[in-house]
């Protein structure tokens, strides 16, 4: 008889668990999927195409309904878990039901950090992190709303440039004096805040904020140094932090994610924890990318293969029309790197290779990330560029040229 | 026999003007068709005996060279400061007069000079040596020629008694058997080399090829000698005795025509006692010479042609005479197919050498005795007249840096660069009470030893004259241009200053064809046929007359208007007795010996594309293709002994100066010699003014300079980094940094080497331009640097530094440079140097005439052509002046050996 497996998270993560069960140990485990919004699990990466009107609602979805059923998985939507009892090896949901489990894998993700600040919890200070945030943030740009979105980083960005595209008239707050600072060095991140000044966003970098203000809604954003911006709405995208209270509470080992070994297990052996709310060698991802190769690896243990999961080298994809940014590895040469810069003033073309013993130790592209897969290739195999040093910046096709 | 005369030859553009090419001294036939845009479409003129329709590479591409960008337009005076100021010509006309004057009253007629040259129209040599020699008194009209082919005229003119070439281009068609002499005919004559491979290939005409180096025209011949420098008249002199020692005089000729034959076989039998000895001192194997002795022995029809190794000796003058010895032992001269041909090298050397405009000539081939003399005193009405020969150009140089020389007019010649010890020249001519040059550019070496007054001369195109070409050919050069800006043809100018000086009446020409009229008419001025120069047929000669002048060989006198082709086959020679003049030679040897210090022989010489000092053919992206940079050619053995590699970069020096080249490396190259281009200046490269180390050793009897063996060190230049600029405006690179300039495709290009880092190179280009159009690719660590400046969608300048060793491709960027529609979208693709749209790298020029590159024709070769013609039909490579076809051939040749491989 199949063991059953639950899963806990019905987003990315998760579905690509599935998928890649399916592609390994099809029939072996009874799979159940359990999410707390009730919908099927959509790739929340193109959350901000969405609220930019980009693409549709339909565009987001992962998997279509028969995907699921196909493969035999019971879901369990529009309700979270409460608890997890380890040693029935069962687990809550929010309607009392009771689940047992064979293998349980928490994919629950992240949540938007919200600061205690003065005036956090008025009506108009939200997040985006769901659907149902994109809803009401995209009918409040289109009435031309004045939102001010605090954080310029990756979500921030996308919210604030979303929010524009969909006709409000957007600030962008930042506490530091470049964008996405753990990603582009200053003068990548200076193109880019150069690219939002041009579409329509009002940036203010070195902008700490020390309050909200209103009656009954939010009507402005205090700041430290005395300026207050009227807002009829704000979004704060600060960050994310992992969703560890169920794991915590069933006495996982929990730091600021779930613990997990480099076979996603967590303290029990029996429970696992995958993508944002995993915590592995130190190390906790915000991005897809990392979930996704955590997920083939537990697939494959899960399928009894052997299979280690050694962490993610992180490379941000900015997903806004027109304004590519990509980054990947170190992108300031620290001791013992060098730098190639690429640079075109005028169309706000900027690409930046930081190269370590010969070896692609990281690169920033900003207006176009062409050849940005190749790059990271590079930088994961650790192979050898001297020979196509001079090529490297151009690209791939370039150094295959090269080479031949 | 005659192809001159009436022919009525094939249909030509109603528009198209018949003229002649301003290059070499083959002096073709061009068909000029104006655009009324100041621009020309350029074809070869097919009823033109010289050429029959064909031109060379640098023919074909006048039509590129024709713009007004580096033209002077106006007179120029020098200010106090030593900046210029525009003068009207009325300023600049009684300036020259005033100075001229004030230099004569203060130091005398002898203290003023003309330096004149093989590309200005005889009307205006004319001119210049009229005022010169007749009017100022002074004898000092010296010209460029005297680099070119001053030793042939010594030569001639000693043993024929005249300076008179012989035959005529058809005999290269119908000769059995072709010597080239010190002529890279290939790349300097082309047009004339594909003649000779003509009748080669229909006729089974021999070609033998005697040059110390491996030359493009020995690469498709019967037999190359390749003797050592300095060694010709060894082998010529051991011809002759071959000749007699073996019966094949012609002893009726020899009895009957020339005097001094015992004497000068005594004196060649001391030279070359044998044929030991002749291989001793040519280095040749003694099969090799025997074989070239029978070879020529045995083909009555021979043409024994020679260009410059010959000439630019200091016993230049005894190299031609051995030749023509051989021809006149054997009567091989005058007649169909056989005689001594010299090939001149520029277009009107022969029209000064007819003027006078050589400084051992008074005028019209007339000398200085007081017989000479007082005709042309007579026939001037000239109130002074120069009394002896005058100084030639090295001497004349000497004259002006010792101040005896204190007034000197340069017209069409930029002596800054072509003269021996070009760096002391050009100091030299700073130090003038009075300089003035003529000129067609704005700026050059000599121009930058800032003459008191620029005079701004009609160039090709726009001048209107008569020009002769190598077989005494006379034909007109037409305009077809209008003059631009304040531009005035040189026998105006010179008539203008004549006029000043109070010489009115005798400079009253309304224009060329009276200039033409009367120097025809001083030609046959009491003539009688005791002078080869004659063409008193012309001396009536009207305007309209003159305008329909057909090209024709003199001598021409009254009541002959179709010419001479040739000359002496039944002896004539223009002695007091008629006979030809054999005369002992001096012990063949160099000026120069080498040394440890100077272990190497610099010779200097011509490339393919180029002419002169590339005031024209530089204009022209197809010709710049061609060789790039200015390079020295070395054996790859003495390349290993003295530390150089193929791309890296030679100091050569001497006593005189030094050169910073290129290096690449030739297995053509005789051990211990090497071989660099004339034609950089300072205008072109920063450190490849190649006269600067050239010897100024003369012949005696012709002033010639040995420009071809200065002893000379070489050793290794390293730079840290190289790179490319292309721009519109000018852009100067670090101090210190070696470049050459060339012309591409919207612009100019400028290959450097320079020990500045990228930090330096950026820096200075953002100085220069605004930051803002800026495309930059930045490799601190790496040494590399590259940057576009784009603005307005047209890129206006970019620059490319890489480590030494790894020069960066260009092509995207040229192709850019010339198209604003090939400028990349994304604009940092630009800066790879190259596109990936299967434009892949063209590779060095090998047709210019079609823009034909290295990797096309390997390609083809590649795909199955077998043959240059083959590579003709697909690419049309080699079909058009076929300077080319050697490089093809060796091209298909590498193709082979590799297949083979």
């Amino acid at each position: 008889m199949a063991e059953p497996l639950v899963i806990v998270g019905k987003g990315m993560a998760a579905t690509r668990l599935v998928e890649e069960l399916g592609q390994r140990a099809l029939g072996r485990h009874a799979i159940a999927v359990i999410g707390e919004e009730p919908r099927l699990a959509y790739n929340r990466v193109l959350l901000s195409p969405l609220l930019a009107g980009e693409i549709a609602e339909a565009d987001i979805e992962l998997k279509p309904a028969a995907w699921w059923r196909v493969r035999g998985v019971s879901t369990f939507y529009g309700r979270g878990v409460t608890a997890i009892d380890r040693a029935a090896k069962t687990v809550t949901l929010a309607d009392g039901a009771l689940l047992p489990y064979g293998k349980l894998v928490l994919a629950t993700g992240s949540k938007p950090v919200r600061p205690p600040l003065p005036g956090i919890d008025l009506p108009g200070v939200m997040t985006f992190r769901d659907m149902a945030d994109v809803r009401t943030l995209r009918d409040r740009a289109r009435s031309g709303a004045r939102i001010v979105v605090i954080g310029g980083g990756l979500l921030g960005i996308e919210a604030a440039y979303g929010l524009s595209r969909s006709g409000g008239r957007v600030t962008l707050l930042h506490l530091v004096d470049r964008l996405m600072e753990r990603q582009l060095d200053a003068d990548g991140a200076a193109l880019l805040a150069e690219a939002l000044a041009l579409r329509g966003i009002d940036l203010r970098l070195g902008a700490a904020t020390r309050g909200f203000v209103g009656r009954d809604h939010v009507e402005a954003v205090e700041l430290q140094d005395g300026p207050v911006l009227p807002a009829d709405l704000v979004v704060v995208a600060i960050g994310v932090r992992p969703h560890a209270e169920l794991a915590r509470a069933a006495g996982l080992g929990v730091d600021r994610g779930i613990l997990v070994d480099d076979g996603l297990a967590t303290s029990d052996p029996d429970i696992f924890a995958i993508g944002e709310c995993a915590q592995h060698d130190g190390s906790v991802y915000g991005l897809v990318e990392p979930a996704y190769e955590q997920a083939r690896v537990l697939a494959s243990r899960l399928a009894g293969e052997p299979a280690h999961y050694r962490g993610s080298l992180l490379a941000t994809n900015l997903k806004v029309s027109g304004i590519g940014v990509f980054s990947a590895g170190e992108f300031e040469a620290g001791e013992g790197a060098q730098t190639i810069l690429l640079r075109d003033r005028a169309t706000g073309l900027y690409r930046k290779f930081v190269i370590r013993d010969g070896r692609l130790a990281g690169c920033v592209l900003v207006g176009d990330t062409q050849g940005a897969l190749f790059y990271l290739r590079l930088i994961r195999s650790g192979q050898d560029i001297s020979a196509i040093r001079s090529e490297l910046p151009f690209g791939e096709p370039y150094c295959l040229a090269e080479a031949a | 026999m005659r192809r001159d005369a009436d022919q009525p030859g094939p249909p030509v553009p109603a528009a198209a003007i018949r003229t002649t090419c301003p290059y070499c001294g083959v002096g073709c036939g061009v068909l000029a068709t104006p655009d009324g845009r100041g621009g020309a479409t350029i074809a070869g003129d097919p009823s033109h005996p010289a050429n029959l329709g064909r031109l060379c590479s640098k023919g074909a591409a006048l039509g590129e060279t024709l713009g007004l960008g580096s033209r002077v337009l106006h007179p120029l005076r020098r200010t106090e400061s030593g900046g210029y100021e525009r003068v009207g010509w009325e300023v600049a006309l009684d300036a020259v007069a005033d100075g001229l004057k004030g230099v004569i009253a203060t130091h005398g007629p002898d203290a003023v000079a003309f330096y004149l040259s093989g590309q200005l129209l005889t009307e205006d040599y004319y001119a210049a040596n009229k005022l010169m020699k007749g009017f100022i008194g002074s004898p000092h009209v010296d010209t460029n020629s005297r680099l070119c082919m001053a030793s042939t005229v010594a030569g001639q003119r000693r043993v024929f008694g005249s300076d008179t070439v012989p035959g005529s281009y058809e005999d290269l068609d119908s000769a059995d058997l072709i010597v080239l002499v010190g002529s890279n005919t290939a790349w300097c004559h082309p047009v004339l080399f594909r003649r000779m491979q003509q009748n080669r290939a229909q006729r089974g005409a021999r070609i033998v090829v005697i040059d110390p180096r491996a030359t493009a025209t020995g690469e498709d011949v019967d037999r190359v000698l390749r003797l050592a420098p300095g060694s010709d008249t060894l082998l010529f002199a051991g011809l002759l005795v071959h000749l007699a020692d073996h019966g094949l005089t012609d002893t009726h000729y020899l009895a009957r025509h020339v005097e001094g034959y015992d004497a000068a076989l005594a004196n060649a039998r001391e030279i070359a006692p044998s044929l030991a000895a002749v291989a001793r001192g040519t280095g040749l194997d003694e099969t090799e010479i025997a074989a070239f002795y029978a070879i020529w022995s045995e083909t009555p029809a021979v043409v024994t042609a020679w260009s410059q190794g010959v000439n630019q000796s200091a016993q230049g003058t005894d190299k031609v005479a051995a030749i023509l010895h051989c021809h006149l032992a054997t009567g091989r001269i005058g007649k169909p197919g056989c005689g001594p041909f010299s090939l001149t090298g520029q277009p009107n050397a022969m029209g000064g050498r007819e003027v006078g405009g050589l400084a051992n000539m008074l005028a019209a081939h007339m000398g200085y005795a007081p017989a000479e003399i007082d005709r042309v005193q007579r026939f001037w009405n000239a109130p002074r007249m120069a009394q002896a020969e005058g100084l030639k150009a090295v001497a004349m140089m000497e004259a002006v840096e010792a101040g005896r020389i204190r007034a000197l007019w340069v017209m069409a010649t930029n002596p800054a660069v072509s003269l021996p010890r070009a760096d002391r020249v050009r100091a030299a001519l700073a130090g003038l009470d009075l300089f003035v040059v003529s000129e067609n550019v704005l700026s050059n070496d000599t121009l930058s030893a800032k003459p008191h007054l620029i005079l701004p001369a009609a160039a090709w195109g726009e001048k209107d004259g008569t020009v002769t070409n190598s077989e005494r050919r006379i034909s007109r050069q037409r305009a077809f241009l209008p003059l631009p800006g304040e531009v005035r043809p040189d026998w105006w100018i010179i008539a203008q200053v004549a006029k000043r000086l109070g010489f009115a009446d005798a400079f009253a020409h309304a224009g060329p064809a009276e200039i033409y009229a009367e120097h025809a008419a001083l030609s046959a001025f009491e003539n009688e046929g005791r002078r080869d120069f004659d063409i008193g047929a012309h001396a009536g000669l009207t305007k309209r007359a003159y305008d329909a002048l057909q090209p024709v060989q003199w001598p021409a006198p009254a009541g002959q208007p179709l010419g001479t082709p040739r000359l002496f086959a039944q002896g004539g020679f223009f002695t007091t007795d008629g006979r030809a003049r054999m005369a002992p030679l001096a012990t063949p040897a160099l000026a120069s010996a080498t040394s440890e210090a100077l272990p190497l022989l610099l010779n200097t010489g011509r490339l393919r594309d180029h002419w002169h000092t590339m005031t024209r053919t530089g204009l022209s992206p197809r010709l710049s293709a061609h060789s790039a940079e200015p390079s020295v050619q070395i054996h790859p053995e003495d390349a290993r002994c003295h530390g150089l590699t193929e791309g890296s970069f030679a100091r050569i020096a001497n006593d005189h100066g030094s050169v910073v080249l290129k290096v690449a490396l030739d297995p053509g190259m005789t051990r211990g010699s090497l071989f660099a281009p004339i034609h950089w200046s300072a205008e072109t490269a920063s450190h490849a003014r190649i006269g600067a180390a050239v010897q100024a050793v003369c012949d005696p009897w012709s002033g010639q300079p040995e420009m071809k063996a200065t002893p000379s060190s070489v050793e290794p230049v390293t730079y840290a980094a190289q790179g490319f600029v292309l721009s519109r405006e000018d852009f100067a690179l670090p101090e210190g940094s070696w470049w050459s300039r060339l012309a591409v495709e919207g612009g100019e290009a400028r290959l450097f080497a320079t020990d500045a880092g990228p930090a330096e190179l950026m820096d200075a280009v953002r100085a220069r331009f605004e930051e803002a159009d800026l495309t930059e690719m930045v490799d601190m660590a790496g040494g590399a640097y590259r940057c576009a400046v784009i603005r307005d969608g047209r890129l206006l300048a970019a620059l490319f530094l890489a480590p030494f060793g790894g020069l960066p491709l260009w092509d995207s960027v040229k192709r850019a440079f010339a198209d604003p529609a090939a400028l990349p979208d994304n604009r940092l693709a630009l800066l790879a140097g190259r596109s990936l749209d299967g434009m892949a790298d063209a590779g060095p020029t090998v047709c210019a005439c079609f823009g034909v590159g290295l990797a096309a024709i390997r390609a083809a070769f590649a795909g199955g052509a077998a043959s240059p013609d083959e590579i003709g039909q697909q690419l049309k490579a080699g079909t058009n002046c076929g300077s080319c076809l050697p490089e093809i051939r060796r091209i298909g040749a590498q193709a082979r050996a590799t297949v083979a491989a």
